[in-house]
């Protein structure tokens, strides 16, 4: 549901000198699903990587020869589908009001799903044989 | 020994790391207290001022510190010196210029050390990264919407998630980095 300036100010009265504008919230719900779409893709590319060698050689290629290793393409590609997915829907829903706390609670999964599939134990699962 | 590596393995784990946990403790309790009635006007101001820097100097020392770990401390780490059976760390107490940390760790040549490297760098190396974008959606979303977070509940508890979040997982790589070091430091 959205929030209103003035049920901001009926909630806090404090903030009624302050004459704050609208806001939508489009672009909260950017900052958040970004957040868990990162993680998201780092736990997958621990899994990819594990399970082919091609798309391993893929991930080391953007160490160049630095000594990173996989962790270079891992790192990247999360890093770019953070910042990515951040342009994205802030873009898509800058002017949208959209339900921030379904979509907090679709990046948290996706985080979680993240973590787990770091987990050495569990990326190692796919290992290739 | 390579004072380079050490002042870099010096500057990512106890400079920037610890900065990033220190900060924690202040953003955590600013964001807490910022609850109506508790208060003024003038101190919702201030209050999200501090908040703003607070926070952006937790994102920048969250990714200074995981770009400095990353292509800076990890290859020296990951150096492979050792041979196929890292039979030049043999009789070793400490890694050596022959014998990198990660070689060091799995040849168990001072007891058994590879579950250091097999679970704790491998989990290190990665849930570190979610520090960075953990913190800078929380100091994005405390930039966005500012004095309206201390009248939206939800939205403080949501922000506070991120936080922690960033927190645990700077916590988890930042203890796993304390002992490895401590087993086989960087040199």
């Amino acid at each position: 549901m959205k929030n209103s300036t003035a049920q901001d100010v009926q909630v806090a009265p404090e903030l009624a000198p302050l004459n704050l504008p609208e806001k939508p919230d489009g672009p909260g719900a950017a900052m958040m699903i970004s957040a868990g779409i990162g993680i998201f893709v780092l736990g997958l590319t621990c899994i990819l990587a594990e399970a082919s060698a091609s798309t391993s050689t893929f991930l080391e290629w953007w160490a160049f020869d630095l000594g990173v290793g996989a962790l270079a393409g891992k790192t990247v590609l999360a890093s770019l589908a953070y910042f990515g997915s951040l342009a994205l829907f802030w873009a898509l829903w800058k002017n949208k009001d959209v339900d921030v706390k379904k979509v907090f609670y679709i990046a948290l999964v996706l985080g979680i799903l993240g973590v787990i599939a770091m987990m050495p134990p569990v990326f190692k699962l796919f290992a290739a044989e | 020994m390579d004072l380079t590596r050490e002042v870099w393995a010096v500057i990512h784990g106890l400079l920037l790391g610890t900065l990033f946990l220190l900060a924690f403790g202040g953003a955590l309790a600013g964001l807490w207290s910022f609850r109506p009635g508790l208060v003024t006007t003038k101190g919702i101001t201030e209050r999200v001022t501090r908040l703003k820097v607070g926070l952006g100097a937790m994102a920048v020392a969250a990714w200074a510190t995981v770009i400095t770990g990353t292509w800076l401390v990890y290859p020296w780490y990951r150096e492979k010196l050792a041979g196929e059976e890292y039979e030049l760390c043999a009789g070793l107490a400490v890694p050596s210029e022959q014998c990198s940390a990660r070689d060091f760790l799995k040849s168990n040549v001072s007891g058994d050390t590879e579950y250091w490297h097999n679970f704790g760098m491998e989990f290190k190396e990665h849930i570190g990264w979610a520090a960075p974008f953990l913190a800078t959606s929380a100091f994005l979303l405390v930039l966005y919407y500012g004095p309206r977070v201390i009248a939206r509940p939800w939205l403080r508890t949501a922000i506070i998630v991120l936080l922690v979040g960033a927190f645990a997982a700077a916590a988890v790589a930042g203890a796993y980095g304390a002992f490895i070091t401590k087993i086989a430091p960087i040199s």
